[in-house]
Formats: structure tokens, sequence, C-alpha cells
């Protein structure tokens, strides 16, 4: 189910764009706040909290994931590039779940790395605060990939239906609307940080099994879909 | 030796019809697939290439069926037309990871390279190749394998007249190994320079099959119409009806022009201007009026 060759494209194809750049930008912007955060506040759990509930866990990993996923197949189904890899004897599921794997450890290493830096900095990582949300950010990271990629693979304007999630979805509805919180993988990967974290560190509105079975199925019921997808992919001729 | 056949195959995009009950069969040597722009050519190769899947009928490869069957890339390969590939990737890289995708290596890959003469430049990337070499590491792309069966879609599009014939040279060659290569091409001569058997769309359907000299004389040997102004119309009207290289002449005076119809092309072009300079007529205009290619294919159909 993994094939080197469609990942080692994958890598090269995400990390070699210009949209890449922002798989730096965010996690750098990130490091900036923790430290000016500590140099000006000192250390404060609850703000180390805030600021990487607020920023890391809130918006650079949704962000991160919609470059990751997306990119991870959209621009070669856009462009048509996407003909070398299906006019081979790989089936199709396998590359969607190589895409995948590359998009979650992209996410992974883009996110979850400088969060846990981020913590380390903020609070040095009392009341296990940058562990909590390290893993709140690696759980993420999969379903994200997973939503993201299947989006990559159903939608020519992928990019921007994901940055409406990401960004309008779960960080405005999922402050002002209590039943949105329910469906945001946000509060669910914060089911697990609320379990690590220091009493009442970290809240989540979705509880802990419920938040671990939406995790799973989502990335499943996604991953699924887009090897579904890709299957019958039809590639419209110029004409 | 590989044949594919395409069984009364149809397919249509909402409740526009792309091919429209095709069916032949592409058997080993070079193949043209000729038809005008928008005919339903690239919707055909996209199907044998299993890329889409026909409404109706079926597309098979020696008996097993194409669509939703990766197995059958172990004997085909495809030259896609679109231009995107992976431009961040040296020729080489590219045509190796081709070659790894079929479980193949390094050997093959540099043998492919090699086949269409693309060593010397295999270390740049794609994205400074011009557009006959680009060309040609799609050629490799799709060769790495050892393919019984090649699908090119207008692979001659924007080359210049040298790379032409390389790879013209090159699909010879194949086609004389036995393999199966069909090409498609919206330009006559380019198709009965390459291939023996034509296979001509128009409009979605299948309009004619077989030796190319036979298409090209029902191509050729239509009426030609043309419109001419001259100093002096109805005396040229006069000479040029007495010659059984021209059918009828219709004197348009709204136009103040002649619509001459020729049944015999090669003699009425050498005709037209030697009746001129005899009778001292000045030639002001000769327009085909129905040259367009689409005009020359309509006529095929309704042969």
């Amino acid at each position: 189910m993994y094939n080197p060759t469609v990942a080692r494209l994958t890598y090269r194809a995400l990390l070699g764009r210009r949209r890449a750049a922002i798989l730096f930008v965010l996690p750098a912007l990130l490091l900036l706040i923790a430290v000016a955060v500590r140099a000006f506040n000192g250390v404060d759990d609850q703000v180390a909290s805030d600021v990487l509930g607020g920023f890391a866990i809130a918006t650079m990993v949704p962000l991160i994931g919609v470059i990751a996923g997306t990119g991870a197949i959209g621009p070669e189904i856009d462009d048509g590039s996407i003909v070398y890899l299906l006019a081979k004897p790989v089936k199709r599921p396998t590359i969607i779940v190589t895409k995948l794997i590359v998009a979650i450890a992209v996410t992974m290493a883009f996110s979850a790395v400088p969060t846990f830096v981020a913590g380390y900095i903020l609070n040095g990582n009392g009341q296990q605060i940058a562990v909590a949300y390290t893993v709140a950010a690696l759980v993420a990271s999969i379903a994200y990939a997973a939503l993201f990629l299947l989006l990559g693979t159903v939608s020519r304007h992928a990019v921007v239906i994901g940055l409406v999630y990401a960004l309008v979805w779960e960080t405005l509805f999922g402050s002002l609307v209590p039943g949105a919180r329910t469906l945001s993988v946000q509060q669910w990967s914060l089911a697990l940080a609320e379990r690590i974290g220091g009493e009442g560190m970290i809240t989540s509105d979705v509880g802990l099994p419920l938040a671990v079975a939406l995790l799973v199925g989502v990335t499943l019921l996604a991953t699924g879909y887009a090897g579904q997808k890709l299957r019958t992919l039809t590639l419209a001729g110029e004409e | 030796m590989s044949t594919v056949h395409i069984d009364h195959a149809s397919r249509w995009f909402g409740n526009v019809v792309a091919v429209n009950d095709v069916t032949m069969t592409i058997g080993p040597g070079v193949t043209g697939l000729l038809g005008p722009n928008g005919a339903g050519k690239s919707t055909l190769i996209n199907m044998m290439g299993g890329f889409l899947s026909p409404s109706t009928g079926t597309v098979t490869l020696d008996g097993e069926t194409i669509w939703r069957n990766e197995s059958v890339y172990r004997q085909i390969g495809v030259v896609p037309e679109r231009e995107a590939m992976y431009d961040f990737l040296t020729g080489r890289e590219f045509v190796l990871a081709n070659a790894e995708l079929h479980g193949l290596g390094a050997r093959e890959a540099q043998r492919a390279l090699a086949t269409v003469e693309m060593e010397p430049a295999q270390d740049r990337k794609i994205a400074t190749y011009s557009k006959g070499m680009r060309q040609r590491v799609k050629m490799a792309s799709a060769l790495v394998h050892d393919p019984s069966v090649l699908l090119l879609d207008e692979p001659f599009n924007g080359m210049d007249p040298r790379q032409r014939m390389q790879l013209m040279d090159l699909l010879r060659r194949m086609g004389g190994e036995g393999r199966t290569v069909l090409f498609s091409s919206h330009i006559l001569e380019e198709v009965e320079q390459l291939a023996s058997h034509i296979e001509v769309i128009v409009a979605g359907r299948h309009a004619a099959s077989g030796d190319f000299r036979r298409i090209r004389r029902l191509m050729t040997d239509r009426p030609h119409r043309y419109l001419v102004r001259s100093s002096d119309d109805r005396a040229l009207a006069a000479a040029l009806i007495a010659d059984p290289s021209t059918a009828g002449i219709e004197v348009d005076l709204q136009e103040g022009a002649l619509r001459i119809q020729a049944v015999d092309f090669g003699r009425f072009t050498e005709l037209l201007p030697k009746v001129a300079r005899e009778h001292s007529i000045r030639l002001l205009t000769v327009s085909p009026s129905d040259e367009s290619l689409e005009s020359v294919f309509s006529y095929l159909v309704a042969a």
C-alpha cells in the first residue's frame, strides 16, 4: 500500500512549489510569537495554552493541512500530469495511501514539531502543555491530511474550499455556534490534549471516545473515498 | 503482438456526444487517427488508454477490458497531448520514476532515454526543455517498459520539421518491430507520411478506415470550389467550361465573381493560369471556397 516512487514525486512536488513557503512561514511565525510572549510576559501556563490553542491548533495546523493535503494531489490532477502515475500497473488505492502518508508526514513535521518547540519556549512544558498540544497537532494532522487530500481529488477549488473550512468553519463558526464545534477536527484533537494537559488548562467540547471515533472514521472514510475517486478519475481531453 | 478493439463505443459528456458508435480494430503497425480538431480523437485515445470509460460499448486490449484495469499498462505506453509533466525533475529522474512505477530500474530508463536520443540533455530540469525535447522525454517515459501498444495524442504538435522527422523515424521503427502504434493528428500530410493504415474520425463518427492512398484519393478527387474574380469574367468562364476539368461555372453578379466547380483538381490548377494568359485576362482573385479541413472531412463522410 506504499509506493516509494510515488512518495518521492509527491514530496518533491509539495516542497518544490512556491506555495510551500507557507509551510515555513507559519511555524516561523509561531516561534516568533512564542519568543515574544515569553520575553515580554514571562512564564504563564494559561498564556502558553492560549497561544498554542489559539494560533497553533486553531490556525496553523489546519492551514498547513490544506497546503499539504490538497498539494499532494490537486495540482497533478489539475494539470494532467497524474496521467504518468495512472498509466502504470500500480493500484490506485496505493497511490492515494502513499500520498496520504506523505501529506500526513509533511503536516506533522511542519505543525507538530514547531508546536512542541513553541510550547517549550513558552513555559518549558509546564502542566504538560507542550506535549498535550503536540499530540493534538499530530492527530489533527492525520485527519486534516486525509480530508484535504480527498478535497484535492474531488474539486479544482480544493485550496479555496480548504481555506474556507479551516478559517471560517474551524475558527469563526467554531467560536460562535456551539454545534459546529462538534464537527471540528480541532475540537476532536483538543479532546486528546485535554486528557494530557494539566487540570483545566485545555478544554474541548467533544468527549474523548466520540472524538477518537470521529477522527478515525473521518480519516478512513476520506481515504477510502479518495481511492475510489481516483479509480474512476476521468481525464477529459482538450476538446 | 497486441490488438485494441473498440466495439460500438460511444462517449458523451452531458448531452454532448464526443464519440458516436465507433467500431474499429487497431493492430500491429502504425495507424493514424485522423480528424479535424474537436472530432473526438482525444476522447477515443483516452478510452483506449483507460482514462475514460465508454458510455456504451467496449474498449478492450486482446480481449481484456481496459477501463479500471491497471494491469493493461504492462502492455500499453501512453504519450499524452498535455504538456504538463513533473517539471521540477530532470529528464533522467522523470524517466527513472516512470521505470520504477513499472517495477523496473535505471538500466531500462537509460535505454529509453537513448532510444529517443535524450541522453545529452537528460540531467537538465524538464522546465528548461523545448517542446520537442519534452515530447521525446514523454516518449521515453512511455517506452521504458517496452510496451506492445503505444498510444500518442497529437505527438507532432508544435514540433519543428527536424524533430518531426526524428519522431516519425522512431514510430516507423516501432511499428516495424510489430508494435501496435496509434497516433492522432489533424494534419493529413503528417498521417500519410507515417501511417500505412488510417482511421478517420469526423464529428465523433468513424468516417473512413483503410489504406491511406484510397483515403487520399477520396479527399483530393472531390469537386473543388473556387471563387475567381478577373478582368473579364464571362470570357474566362467561356474558356474554362470548354475543358473537362471544370464541371460548372456560375456567374455571380452580386459578388462580381465566378463560382467554379472543378472536378480534376490537379488539371484545373494548371488550366486556370494558362487560359487567363492565352486570353489576356487578368486574374484578380482566386480563392478556394471550401478548402477548410472540415469541408474536406465532411465530403469524406458523405462519400
